[in-house]
């Protein structure tokens, strides 16, 4: 007795599946049409719309933008993220669990108030520098690495739950330093922990959009904020060619992914 | 040992100082702008809680986010169960379906539904096509497809609790129910149903306190028209400059969400509803 599901029960799951790909199987048709507006392709395709995201210089700007801003505010939140983790492992301090709660607050709180607040705090560092400020690569990255921090945070903390702590016991006993068993013995250990909460930092500071917008007006124009400006105004089918690319590199990814999981399943 | 005790704060504090000077002090300071602009003292306050135009905002806000929280869990329940106890293959199908959307961003989610619903999109081209309707039905710029855009940004957000709830359960119990004489039946809604409800609150809980703060689906599937609160604090802000009420209303949403919150910790142990 295993509570195998019934076929009304793949039923319902798969039409669930369906309405989860639905939207994304939709834009391909759209990015295809030859027409200016948003519309189905009749009888002649078109290759118009790819061809404007090449064309339109501001699409390339925003896309190196992005990369520019994910680039440092991963780097940025994920090195602070392993030495707060780091620190709470090693020495478990009693106040340990009111910090965690701390760090985690920008990830639980509306989107909305944590873009009213970098808002507040951009705008005011606005008025003493030009670098970190409201509207500037910089202080766009800033933001992100506060939005993203406690999701690295969390990566960070679940692949250190996974050491042995006889391990990091054992390089006291032989009298490594803090540094030593830091270096030498658990960074080794979480690579691979760093690395997905690199990635993962990577792809939400990527699409991040509802504190861009607050932050942001016409110098710093990242890829979703450009993306938005397209849909807000008048539906623009150049979206629709962005998005079938964005969906293709998404899909690609875990299908390796997926792909690599079940080869290694197989061998073991 | 002065270098000993200073090792904790060396590796401890640079998140929780650059939290606190980029997070916590501006977040005191959002609250500043509530009590003083335009004028001080809790006006803001007053307007937001008794303004009738901000009071249908909330209501509405409220009565959206319960229908989608509602259909999102109920749809999560199917497809988890299927994820977690179906055969191989069908393991596979719906870890693909749900983990896609998950890592597509929000605006191209929204734009996807866009090209479905709108009034020259792929469903009424295709019913008008087909001669089922002559004039296209109107699904965008109102709360319906705000729902819609809503439940699929949310749905693979609930199944990763409700599945760790089906994952933790012990099949011994459907055993002793099966020797007992209980059909498949009475045991999946006597026996299966009850013991996931912890997971089946908590997803809950958190898809609506997700919802409550929605923004960029609401702004772009309803096209202004059903304006929710997270809009309505961008309107705010930034097209007709009230600071102080844009404060304020945040301030109260974050009261909301951390008065859900207390309560979800209470209802589910929350290491359980991450693993």
């Amino acid at each position: 007795m295993s509570m195998k599901p019934t076929p009304i029960a793949v039923f319902l799951a798969f039409a669930v599946a369906l309405f989860l790909l639905l939207p994304l199987i939709a834009v391909v048709p759209v990015s295809f049409t030859p027409a200016r507006f948003l519309s189905m392709p009749t009888d002649v395709w078109s290759l118009r719309h790819y061809q404007a995201l090449l064309d339109n210089p501001a699409w390339l700007q925003s896309i190196w933008l992005s990369l520019r801003i994910g680039i440092l505010s991963s780097v940025i939140a994920t090195l602070l993220a392993l030495m707060f983790s780091l620190g709470i492992w090693m020495f478990r301090p009693w106040f340990g669990s009111l910090l965690f709660g701390f760090v985690l607050l920008p990830m639980v709180a509306p989107p909305v108030v944590s873009a009213i607040t970098l808002y507040f705090f951009l705008t005011t560092l606005s008025k003493v520098n030009d670098v970190v400020a409201y509207d500037t690569w910089v202080g766009v990255a800033i933001a992100h690495a506060v939005m993203i921090a406690p999701f690295a945070v969390v990566m960070v903390t679940v692949a250190l739950a996974q050491v042995d702590r006889r391990i990091d016991l054992a390089a006291r006993g032989f009298g490594a330093s803090v540094s030593q068993r830091v270096f030498k013995v658990i960074l080794p250990n979480i690579k691979f922990g760093i690395f997905t909460a690199f990635f993962l930092s990577f792809v939400l500071s990527w699409e991040e959009i509802g504190v861009t917008l607050f932050i942001t007006s016409v110098d710093a124009v990242t890829l979703p904020r450009m993306m938005w400006m397209g849909l807000r105004d008048n539906i623009d089918p150049a979206i629709a060619a962005i998005s079938v690319i964005l969906i293709g590199i998404v899909i690609t990814v875990i299908l390796v992914k997926t792909a690599f999981t079940l080869k290694l399943s197989r061998k073991s | 040992m002065t270098s000993d005790r200073l090792k904790p704060v060396l590796l401890l504090g640079p998140l929780v100082l650059f939290l606190g000077l980029a997070y916590l002090v501006p977040f005191l300071g959002v609250m500043q702008w509530s009590v003083t602009l335009p004028e001080p003292g809790f006006s803001q306050y007053g307007k937001a809680v008794t303004d009738p135009l901000i009071q249908s905002v909330f209501f509405r806000t409220f009565r959206i986010c319960l229908i989608v929280t509602f259909c999102a869990v109920a749809a999560a329940y199917a497809i988890a169960y299927v994820w977690v106890r179906g055969t191989p293959a069908q393991r596979l199908v719906t870890e693909l379906c749900i983990l896609i959307p998950f890592w597509i961003s929000v605006l191209t989610r929204a734009f996807g539904w866009v090209a479905l619903l709108s009034n020259r999109g792929l469903i009424n081209t295709w019913l008008q096509a087909a001669g089922i309707i002559s004039e296209p039905l109107t699904m965008v710029r109102n709360e319906f497809g705000v729902a819609l855009g809503m439940m699929h940004f949310l749905i693979p957000f609930a199944v990763f609790p409700i599945a760790s709830a089906m994952r933790s359960l012990d099949e011994r119990v459907f055993l002793a129910a099966r020797g007992m004489g209980a059909s498949r039946l009475r045991i999946f809604w006597s026996i299966f149903v009850p013991m996931t409800l912890p997971g089946i609150l908590g997803a809950g809980l958190m898809v609506f306190v997700f919802a409550l703060g929605f923004f960029i689906t609401p702004a772009i599937l309803g096209g202004g028209r059903s304006v929710m609160i997270a809009e309505l604090i961008y309107l705010r802000l930034f097209q007709s400059p009230d600071w102080g009420l844009g404060a304020a209303i945040s301030v109260i949403l974050m009261l909301i969400v951390a008065a859900l919150l207390i309560l979800m910790l209470r209802l589910v142990r929350p290491n359980k509803m991450l693993g």
